[in-house]
Formats: structure tokens, sequence, C-alpha cells
């Protein structure tokens, strides 16, 4: 079998040749080192400026999607205001809520549950989110997240009762940012408390945010 | 802006050669405007170096998954909500 011909297992068939779409190995970082080698010879960015993107998306951490969530759990209206302009409610906080792409938040309530993903790439609220974890980007969860939710949330340890479950899939200039349910048991916690429940894993949807007694407990990776 | 929320509309079924945001899985399906986002550059232009002019009214578009997955086995009512610009909407009458 040659790159071109490979099998399909993942429900589509050619309608022009392309190498197998894989997330993993070395070929990977090479493409994005000949890239990037490319565009800089081309004056169409320069090293600096990939290092300081670099830099800023790993400056960037799911501690900032959690003050949002926790400040949305303890003030109604502030919740609103979140939910109809995430970019102007992070700038209330002070948060950095990144270049362009436009943020919205969806509320996870007792009847609907919101889980999102990008099939086509990889797009990521990384402004409040910090960068994406693996999974998030591996073909697996981009095609199985659309065809069969509920039995990824299952893996994730996540099993829904009977709410509505809502996939979003960001294939355009919109990136999502759920806000989790408040856990029971945190009547009169102060933000800060809350936020330590709000996890990264909360907020893409693939699983509540943590309770109480686990709050202890940090997010894996 | 072409279409309201609430209203039923197809994804266009065509091929396009080149970079373009509509899945694949979604291509002739049928669904409803859940919300209207903005316009923005048109990405098939952009993707090549083009300014992305006109740019395109982007929806949030809500499919039942029993619509697009013939052996959804989740819950009646789970939706799938993706946002489509509008050169890939059709009106269903």
């Amino acid at each position: 079998m040659t790159d071109n011909e490979h099998s399909h297992p993942h429900g589509h068939d050619h309608q022009f040749p392309h190498v197998p779409i894989t997330d993993e190995g070395a070929a990977a970082g090479r493409r994005v080192r000949l890239l990037e080698d490319l565009l800089v010879e081309h004056g169409l960015v320069s090293r600096d400026e990939v290092r300081q993107g670099i830099d800023w998306l790993v400056s960037r951490s799911p501690a900032d999607g959690a003050r949002l969530v926790a400040r949305a759990w303890v003030d109604p209206e502030f919740k609103q205001r979140l939910l109809a302009d995430a970019r102007e409610a992070a700038l209330e906080l002070g948060l950095d809520p990144g270049p362009s792409p436009v943020v919205v938040a969806v509320e996870n309530t007792e009847d609907v549950h919101h889980m999102v993903v990008c099939t086509l790439c990889s797009c990521y609220p990384k402004a409040l989110l910090g960068p994406p974890p693996e999974w998030y980007k591996s073909l697996p969860y981009r095609s199985r997240a659309v065809s069969d939710p509920r039995g990824v949330l299952a893996e994730f340890g996540l099993d829904l009762p009977d709410v509505e479950l809502r996939v979003l899939d960001s294939t355009a200039d919109i990136r999502y940012l759920v806000i989790p349910r408040r856990p029971e048991g945190t009547e009169g916690w102060n933000e800060e408390k809350l936020a330590s429940l709000v996890t990264r894993d909360s907020m893409i949807g693939v699983a509540n945010a943590a309770a109480p007694s686990a709050s202890a407990s940090s997010a894996r990776s | 802006m072409r279409y309201l929320p609430g209203q039923e509309v197809r994804v266009a079924d065509r091929f396009h050669a080149g970079h373009h945001r509509t899945p694949g899985y979604l291509k002739g399906k049928v669904g409803e405007i859940q919300r209207v986002h903005n316009s923005f550059p048109n990405p098939e232009t952009r993707a090549y170096g083009g300014d992305g002019l006109p740019v395109q009214a982007l929806y949030q578009v809500a499919f039942a998954q029993n619509d697009v997955w013939e052996a959804y086995s989740g819950r009646q009512g789970d939706r799938l909500c993706v946002d489509i610009f509008e050169h890939w909407l059709e009106a269903v009458e």
C-alpha cells in the first residue's frame, strides 16, 4: 500500500489522494521545521515572532478559564455577561482573551451538557485554557466526539444522565468554552476555592467540575 | 444575513477542491439555524494568501444526531452544533 492508498476506517473515501493524516511521529516535527524555514526564508514571519508566539501559548493556562467560571458561579449577572460576550468578560477580570478568535461561552445545565471538538483541526480557546491536550488533537477524539460522543464521555469516566448532549464542532472562527455545572456541596465557597474545582477537562466538556472532596488532587495532563 | 435562528437549512453537497471549513460528514444534511455568529473573512481564499473578502456570515447550525448518523446509539434529542459559513447553506422549503 502506498501513502496515497491507505484504507479509511474512519468513514470517508477519496475524491483526491492524500497521505495518511496522523498526529504522531517525528514526521510532523520535521514538517513544522521545514514550514518554519520556508516562512522565514520568504520573510513572512521572523524567528522572534515564532518564539513570541510559543512563549505566549505556553504562558496561558486553564487557571484563567477557571477564574471566569468561578465568577460566573457566584455572580449570575457576570454569568450573563460571560455568555453574551466572553471577550469582554475576560477583560473585566483582567484576563487576556487573546488575539482575534471569538470565544463563545456555553453553559451546562440540568437539561443540556456541552462538549467541544474541532473535527477539522484542533481549534481551542488557547488564550483562556492554554495549549490543548494531546488527545484533543488526536484523530480518534476528533472523529468519535461527533459520531459516538456518549461512548467517548464514558471513556473519560462521565456517564451522562438523561440530558441532551450537545456536541459543538468548532469548525471556523469561534472558540467554545464550557461553563460546567457548579458541584453540590460548595455553598458558601469563595471564588478562589471554587476555581480549584474547575478543571481543564470540565471546560472542554469531557468531564464535570471536580467534586469538593477531590479538590486537592491536581488535573492530569 | 440570509438566515435567522429557527430556520431549516441544508448543507450544500458539493465538492470543493482546496481548503474549506465545511466538514464532509455534514454535506447534504439538514439542520436548524441555532445562532448567528458574525461575519468573517472567507477561509477558502484566505488560506491561499487572499484577503478573504467579501466576508461571509457564520452560523451555528444544529443537527439531530439521528439525522447525521444512521447508527447513532445515543439519546434521542442529542444534537451536533457546527459552525458553517453562509455560502455553504441552502434554504429548505
